[in-house]
């Protein structure tokens, strides 16, 4: 039976990202806004999946990742803002930075590359703390890399953004890294590492007793996971065209979380899920913030209802569906679905007669 | 000299905010593995709940204006029910999930209430003016000190005091510590489990109670936003001090609290707006050296 995965393995990611395709293209069918929010949403998909990759097989939440996006999205946008203005603004800059321009696929990459650097030091550090401890580490990375890029004016423009980055992604753009994203997630998923990862997941001390190095795999997917979030992050800022470092901080920390346990953290189809779901339901409530009109009379929700009511929507799906919308399960997939402990003996019943 | 003796006071006092958030944090953590990112959000509804609910610019006070022997009891009160109400409406009905659900869904109860309070009060920080003598300052020995500081490390070490007696000798607290250590067997002992998570998240929501208000009376302005500093150092505080120990989460938050001001005090000052980058580096480095804290807790090592 494990054989099989490399005749049927890559079902699930090509499910997706025809799914993703077909919501594009219709999302690029729709006006301005829908396709602003279009790529929002792909862009965040990129960042979720590149969540996905170290805290769905993990186990261990990452509230840190957030900023990774960030070093990405900076180190993207130095490389291709106007030297003139960098001359003016980010006088700390090395000259080749400062006085060059470069393309923009390679400042992403370049970005990507960053992150994936930041992330072997700070990983090699917090990787040996037990889950909890990691996670509040990240949490501390998070802090630093804020406290770093608001206030080290001559290199990130500090509180004052960083302005005229080219503005070229298109959603068809983000929707070829969201596929790549994808790919390389499921690709990660079904490796070696994936698996010894998913199996220190289930149980530490047996992953161990099978000579498993968790460090070492944690470590690995911890640097792929932030360099796909590090080109999430070069892509959000060749989206926005304007960079501050406060939009990569709690808030939107929050947001990517949630979307990745709405789905259900357990899969990677999980991730995806989430990241339609969870704009769908922010969009909707954005909407009825911005008012509806019936009739005579627009109804609008009061401002702030947009976060309380994603808020509320985490907290139900939580309470009823602990292991998200998904149940930790991959699309098409029908002989083996991922192992989550708290729906194995659910999963095992539901096993049709695949074989 | 004076210098540094000043500093140290600071410090003293800034740790001793710390160490009261930590201690509510950990407090929870201990007994319900809960990492509550709510803490910070409960001493912001400490402190809001001073005033009249509504987004006008200036503030009225209406509890706030209050004695404080009424005051104070008023607000420990308002917290406490909140505390409470988030373990009913939420941590209750999650309380077989693992860590990490928890963990996500404390974070969405602070993101609500963060924005609950946005749209009951409005988005602009307000300026509160609560107990304006105790910025007077009085003078020891050439040492110029507000008697706000001493009143915090005064309240700190007084709650401090109440809290481990209450631990040790009293009966629910010695329910508390056996949850704490093992929370089936202290139920099969007869301890029931609600009750004894339900009265952590009251003694966490006094002691938010206490810190915003000593908070508040420091620095004199309301935000939707005000209590996440505070958590977010207590958090690397209770980490630091060896999660799930009670000793320890007071050790990490006076040891982060001093480490804060010091580096505030000593840094160039090029180096001074990135103060919190070392404070949280410092952090990571400490973790290094003992990854499970300064004072590791014994019932949190994993049994095989």
């Amino acid at each position: 039976m494990r054989f099989h995965r490399s005749l049927h393995g890559f079902v699930t990611p090509l499910v997706l990202i025809a799914s993703v395709a077909l919501i594009t293209f219709l999302g690029v069918l729709g006006g301005d806004q829908v396709k602003t929010s279009l790529t929002e949403m792909l862009i965040r998909m990129v960042v979720v999946v590149g969540m996905w990759v170290f805290v769905g097989n993990s186990g261990v939440i990452s509230f840190g990742h957030v900023g990774f996006m960030c070093v990405g999205a900076y180190a993207a946008a130095w490389a291709t803002v106007d030297p003139n203005w960098k001359s003016i603004m980010l006088t700390g800059l090395p000259d080749w930075l400062q006085n060059g321009q470069y393309p923009i696929p390679f400042a992403i990459m370049g970005g990507a590359v960053l992150a994936a650097a930041v992330a072997v030091l700070l990983g090699g550090a917090i990787m040996r703390l037990s889950g909890i401890a990691a996670s509040i580490a990240t949490f501390a990375f998070l802090m630093i890399v804020n406290s770093v890029y608001s206030n080290w004016d001559a290199v990130t423009g500090g509180t004052s953004s960083i302005i005229g980055i080219p503005t070229v992604v298109t959603p068809w753009v983000a929707f070829t890294l969201a596929a790549g994203a994808i790919f390389v997630a499921y690709a990660f998923k079904v490796s070696r590492y994936g698996l010894m990862l998913r199996a220190s997941r289930e149980d530490e001390v047996a992953a161990r007793a099978s000579a498993i190095n968790i460090v070492r795999v944690r470590l690995a997917a911890f640097v792929l996971s932030a360099a796909i979030v590090g080109i999430g992050g070069g892509l959000w800022a060749h989206f926005l065209g304007v960079l501050t470092a406060d939009t990569f901080y709690l808030s939107l920390s929050f947001i990517t979380l949630a979307m990745l346990v709405v789905g259900g953290l357990g899969s990677l189809t999980g991730a995806v899920l989430g990241v339609v779901v969870v704009t769908i339901v922010v969009e909707v409530l954005r909407a009825l913030e911005g008012g509806i009109a019936l009739g005579k009379i627009t109804l609008s929700l009061p401002p702030g209802s947009q976060e309380i009511g994603l808020g509320v929507v985490l907290a139900l799906i939580m309470i009823f569906r602990p292991s998200g919308l998904t149940r930790g399960r991959e699309v098409l997939w029908p002989r083996r679905r991922s192992p989550m402990t708290e729906v194995s003996t659910k999963t095992a019943t539901a096993l049709g007669p695949g074989e | 000299m004076i210098n540094f003796l000043q500093n140290v006071i600071d410090a003293l006092s800034l740790g001793s905010l710390y160490a009261l958030v930590a201690l509510g944090i950990g407090l929870l953590f201990g007994i319900l593995r809960l990492v509550n990112f709510a803490h910070g959000d409960f001493i912001t509804i400490g402190a809001y709940s001073l005033i009249l609910p509504s987004t006008n610019v200036v503030a009225t006070m209406v509890i706030g204006s209050w004695h404080w022997a009424v005051l104070i009891p008023v607000v420990c009160a308002i917290v406490v029910v909140v505390a409470m109400a988030t373990d009913v409406f939420v941590f209750r009905p999650l309380r077989r999930s693992s860590a990490p659900t928890l963990m996500i869904a404390s974070f969405a109860v602070s993101y609500m209430i963060q924005n609950g309070v946005l749209m009951m009060y409005g988005a602009r920080p307000k300026a509160v003016n609560l107990w304006s003598a105790l910025t007077t300052q009085v003078t020891i020995g050439g040492l110029r000190e507000p008697v706000l500081q001493i009143v915090t490390i005064g309240t700190t070490i007084g709650l401090m005091l109440v809290m481990s007696l209450f631990l040790k000798h009293a009966r629910w607290g010695v329910q508390m510590r056996a949850a704490a250590e093992d929370f089936l067997m202290a139920q099969y002992l007869g301890v029931r489990g609600n009750f004894v998570i339900g009265l952590a998240f009251a003694v966490s929501g006094i002691l938010a109670a206490a810190v915003s208000l000593l908070f508040l009376a420091q620095t004199g302005a309301l935000s939707n936003v005000m209590g996440v500093p505070l958590a977010l150092f207590a958090f690397v505080a209770v980490v630091v001090g060896g999660m799930g120990s009670l000793p320890g989460a007071v050790v990490g938050g006076f040891l982060v609290g001093i480490v804060t001001t010091m580096l505030q005090a000593y840094l160039p000052p090029d180096l001074r707006v990135f103060r919190d980058a070392f404070t949280f580096t410092f952090v990571i480095v400490v973790l290094l050296v003992r990854p499970a804290g300064l004072i590791p807790s014994r019932s949190i090592a994993e049994r095989v």
